[in-house]
Order: structure tokens, then sequence, then C-alpha cells
């Protein structure tokens, strides 16, 4: 026998009290739990997405969209600029890198990217099998994609119209995968890579097939001297000074719009900010009621249990080990809401992105567990001693004689 | 000398003090106080277990003054000399019969060993993992006579123990106690207005006047 267990054993004395506090506690800190998740993971995400990505350019439109398309490739593309314009840019003495992205493609809603080598090297990617594309129509696979379609090097696949949902499939030119990417933990892994060729080639009315056979650009853009177009631009700074006038010099251009991916991103948490900080109060608010019900179950046990607490001075406890076998009961009472809580949390998660196995929630990951998740103890301990401290004190000031001859 | 009580003094009301004789018993010594109701017998028992300081006078077991105990140290020497046995038998219902009497071991930090052979000698082994509301009320009681027992007390103290039985689990009870106070070199003292103890009992004191 020992304080725990004795704490316990009146606790489980009372399953329905108990479980209920436990449950009540255990979804307000699930609320929190799930926030922590995936704030911090959509936040790791998305600067590990953009990494090295100062400066995005495509077409006028909506700048948080043109990110999130090119960046993140989870919205549609604003339209396409014209490649004469793109080039011009990659001659400006501001930019250090361009990386060409030519979107509109999917196969079972991943998208297809065509781009040049540089989009790999920009993610230090490595391969799991084969080697990136030399010719049009070779592909590279993300980890994830090869994994959930089941296809590998030497495989050749048909690719759809459209982004997510598809209009036509394009019959005319098969896709070869030449290799599978390793998993990279980032957007990487859901993409079909490809030259910005194939996706003009696939596109094309006619079929040049001496073109089709020659081998696609792997750096900066392609040869052509056809009127083609691409969707963005990935641009890195040559120098700090470029933040302040390159985009300030695309955005006069009148086709050109000039997003970066950090502010966008910031907007975009301040926007979501809000809501987050709403369901933060709610859960704040369930964890209250959680912690008043606690008190108040542990308030009117007492009075039942003056007898209790009496016996057991003559048994040989002192007033302090009254004391503390009231705030242990409040917070083994709260340990279990925070395990309880923290599990409900992953379990949500495991489900949210059980039920969307693509777009942005499926990159999250529900077998994360983080630092700020301890902290959740932390506090359902504090709720726990708080809620129990008044009723700890009237167990300490028992009056064992006056208890046992009002029997 | 196991227990001295001396000019001990106690009132709620200083119009209306309770008549307090010296007690002094011996190890193995047994002694009934007996009363009427509302006489201050209780209070009695209560100065004497160390629950209910006196206004004046001294209470001494096995030599040392309790009153002169602070705090925590009174209740492990209360837990540790001193066994009582209640009126209801009051067992912590969501223990079993067997943590309950780990329990009293637990406050006063000591394994006396004492679990198993009490609860064969009082016939409730075989209750050991029962809970309270599973127990006939004589069974009860003994688990609360148990309770009191496990840490070996110099000093046995029994609240009308037989108040809400019959004649014949009356005089069982009180033999009990009677054996196993003997057993154990403890002395016992049987506080209750209940008649029928008088007759195992002749070392007695009357409180309040006559009954």
């Amino acid at each position: 026998m020992n304080m725990i267990k004795l704490s316990w054993k009146y606790l489980i004395a009372k399953p329905l009290s108990t479980g209920l506090n436990i449950l009540l506690l255990g979804l307000g800190l699930a609320i929190i739990t799930v926030l922590i998740l995936i704030q911090d993971q959509f936040e790791n995400k998305m600067t590990k997405d953009a990494e090295g990505i100062d400066l995005v350019v495509g077409a006028k439109g909506s700048p948080l969209q043109l990110i999130l398309s090119s960046v993140y490739h989870i919205d549609f593309p604003t339209g396409n600029i014209d490649l004469k314009d793109a080039m011009a840019l990659s001659k400006n003495r501001l930019v250090k890198n361009i990386i060409p992205l030519g979107l509109g493609d999917n196969y079972q809603g991943y998208r297809i990217v065509g781009t040049n080598h540089d989009y790999l090297a920009l993610y230090s990617a490595t391969f799991s099998q084969g080697n990136a594309w030399e010719k049009p129509f070779e592909v590279v696979l993300g980890h994830e994609v090869a994994e959930k379609i089941g296809l590998k090097t030497g495989n050749t696949f048909i690719g759809s119209h459209g982004i997510g949902s598809s209009s036509h499939e394009h019959d005319a030119h098969p896709y070869v995968i030449t290799g599978v990417l390793a998993p990279m933990g980032n957007v990487l892994d859901k993409l079909i890579l490809t030259s910005i060729e194939s996706v003009w080639y696939t596109h094309d009315e006619e079929h040049d097939h001496a073109t089709h056979e020659a081998p696609v650009a792997k750096k900066g853009f392609p040869i052509t001297d056809q009127d083609r177009e691409v969707t963005s631009l990935l641009i890195q700074y040559r120098n700090p000074i470029a933040a302040v006038q390159l985009p300030r010099f695309i955005n006069s251009k009148s086709a050109l719009q000039a997003a970066s991916p950090s502010f966008e991103i910031s907007r975009l948490f301040e926007l979501l900010g809000i809501g987050v900080k709403l369901i933060q109060g709610l859960a704040i608010v369930i964890i209250i009621i959680a912690g008043l019900g606690i008190f108040i179950a542990l308030f009117n046990s007492l009075k039942e249990r003056k007898y209790d607490l009496a016996v057991m001075r003559t048994l040989g406890a002192s007033s302090w080990q009254l004391f503390l076998h009231i705030v242990l009961e409040g917070v083994i009472l709260t340990i279990m809401g925070a395990v309880v809580g923290i599990a409900i949390g992953h379990l949500f998660l495991v489900i949210l992105v059980m039920q969307n196995d693509q777009g942005a929630i499926s990159t999250l990951s529900a077998a994360v567990f983080l630092k700020e998740e301890l902290w959740i103890l932390g506090y359902a301990v504090i709720v726990g001693i708080l809620a129990s401290l008044i009723p700890a004190w009237n167990a300490y000031q028992t009056d064992i004689a006056k208890q046992l001859t009002k029997a | 000398m196991i227990l001295r009580a001396k000019n001990i003094e106690f009132y709620y009301d200083s119009n209306q003090k309770f008549q307090i004789p010296d007690i002094s018993l011996d190890a193995g010594d047994q002694m009934l106080v007996i009363g009427k109701s509302g006489s201050g017998k209780t209070t009695i028992l209560n100065i004497i277990a160390g629950l209910l300081k006196p206004k004046s006078g001294s209470v001494t077991i096995d030599g040392t003054d309790i009153y002169s105990l602070k705090g925590s140290q009174l209740d492990k020497f209360r837990g540790k000399n001193i066994g009582i046995i209640f009126q209801k038998p009051h067992i912590l219902a969501p223990l079993t019969v067997e943590e309950n009497l780990q329990l009293a071991n637990f406050f006063v930090r000591e394994n006396t060993q004492m679990i198993e052979p009490l609860l064969k000698e009082l016939g409730i082994f075989d209750k050991k993992k029962a809970r309270i509301n599973t127990l006939s009320e004589g069974e009860a009681q003994r688990v609360s006579i148990a309770r009191a027992l496990v840490n070996k007390p110099k000093l046995i103290l029994a609240d009308e123990p037989t108040a809400s039985l019959d004649d014949e689990n009356a005089a069982a009870v009180v033999r009990l106690l009677q054996t196993q106070a003997k057993k154990y070199n403890a002395a016992l003292i049987i506080v209750t207005h209940d008649q029928r103890v008088k007759d195992h009992i002749p070392n007695l004191i009357i409180i309040g006047g006559q009954l």
C-alpha cells in the first residue's frame, strides 16, 4: 500500500464520476494536442518546402494562390506566362538561379510537374531507384506516389489533363518511369516530376518524333523557336538587394506577378490564426470546466469521506498525508486525462489523415510526438493541483475526534 | 505501566466539566469505562487515544507523554501504539479487507507480518480479498478488530463495540477482544453503556454518576 495506490483505489471506487472527469479533461486536451500537432507540422513542412525559394513568379492573380500552387502544389495555378518573358527575367543580374515549372496534368490525382534538374537539386533529392529524366516523356516518381500507385522504374502510364480532377487523358503519349525518389519528407514525395518539354509535347496537337527523341534541358529553359509557355518560375536571389528590387520590378511589368513564399505563408498563418485562437479558446473553456468538475467531485466526495479520513488518522496518517491523498487524487485524474487527451488527439489525426489521402492534410502524420505534448501533461498536473487544493485543505483540517463522535 | 492518565480536565463549557478519574493500566490489564450516553465516556476515550487534547493533565502511554508530541509525531505514535475499535466497523469501502490492514501498516511504515495470522485467527481469512459491502456485520466488526491489532498496539481502545449486536455476538466480541489483548499483552479499555459487558470485565469505572 502506498499513497498513490490509496488515491487510485478511491478513484476507481467511483468509476462513473472518475471516467467522466477524465473524458471531459481529455477532450479539452485532445483539441490542444491536435492544434499543436497540425500547427507544428504545417509550419515545419511549409518552411521546409519553401526553403531555397526566394521568389515565385507566375501569371497575375492571387499571390497566395501562386505560392500554394507552385511551391506546395495544393492550389490551382494562376495561369501561364510567356516563355519569352520568363527567359528575359533569367538574364536579370539580381537572379542567381531560376527554375521553370510547367503544371497542368496529373496521374490519379498526383500532379505531374514539368521542370529541370535544378528542381531536384533544390531539395537535394536522392533516388531509391533509377535516375532522373533525360528525354521527353520520361518521369521520376515521388516516393509516396510510387508506393500508392504501385509503379516502378520501367513502367509506363498515361497522364490526364487537369489538376486533381481530370478532364481527358493524354493517351497519345505514355510516360516512362526512369526513377523513383527516396522518401524526402517534403512536397516531392507527392509529385511526378518530368521535363518541361514533356508537358509541352503532351499538349501539342501534332507530333514531331525527332524532337521527342532529343534530350531535354537539364538546366535553365528548353531551347525552342516556338511560342511556348511555362506556369511559374522559382527564383533564388543573387544578393539581399534583390529582395527589395526584384519583386517591385517584376510586379510593375504587366504580364507577370512575383510573390515571396515567406511573406505569403506568414500572411496565411495570420488568417488561420483567428480560427486557431477560437478553437484554442474553446479548448481552454473545456479544460476549465473539467477542472471545476474535478473540484466539485473531490469536494462532494469529501463530505462522505470525512469519516474515512478520520479513520486514517487513527491508523497513524498525518494531516499532510491526508492533504497529499486528496491532491494525488486530483493529479492522478488529470494525468490520466492528459494521457487520454493526447491519445484522442493522435487518434483524431490518424482518422483525419486516413480520410484525406491526398491534399494538404495527407501530409500530416499522427506518429509524431512533440515536446509541447509534455507541456500538456504539465498543464494537466497544474489543473489537478488547483482543483484539489481546497478539498485537500479541508481534509488536512479534519477534526478527528469530532468526526468519530458524530457517528 | 502502559497507560497513565493523570489530572485530566476537559470541558466544552466551563460550567459543565467532565469528571474524569485518573486511570492507570499495566500491560495485559483490562478495564471497562461505563456510563450513560452523554456522560463523556467517548470524550475520555478520545483523550486517551490522543485524538482530543485535554484542558489540563497528562496522558502517558508506555512512558511517552502523548500530548507533548507534535502533529504527525502524535499521529505516528497513535498508529503504532494504540488500536481503536469503533462502534461501527468503519472499514474503508474502496479497499479490500487485506488492503485495509495493509494501510494501517503503511501509515506507521512497518510491516508487522500480522495480516495473515490475524485474519486466520479471527476466521475471516477467506474474506481477504472481499470488500466491505460483501461482509456481514459480524465479519465487518472482526475486520475492524483485526485492523486495530495489526500494528501490535500496546493499548487497545474499544468504543461501544457491542452496541448493535445481540447478546450472543456481544459476548463473542468482548471475549475476542479479551483474548487478543491477552495474547499480545496489550492493555484493553472498553468504553460502553452496555450493561452486558460488565459480566466479562470486573475492573470498571463509572462515569457520570450511577447507572
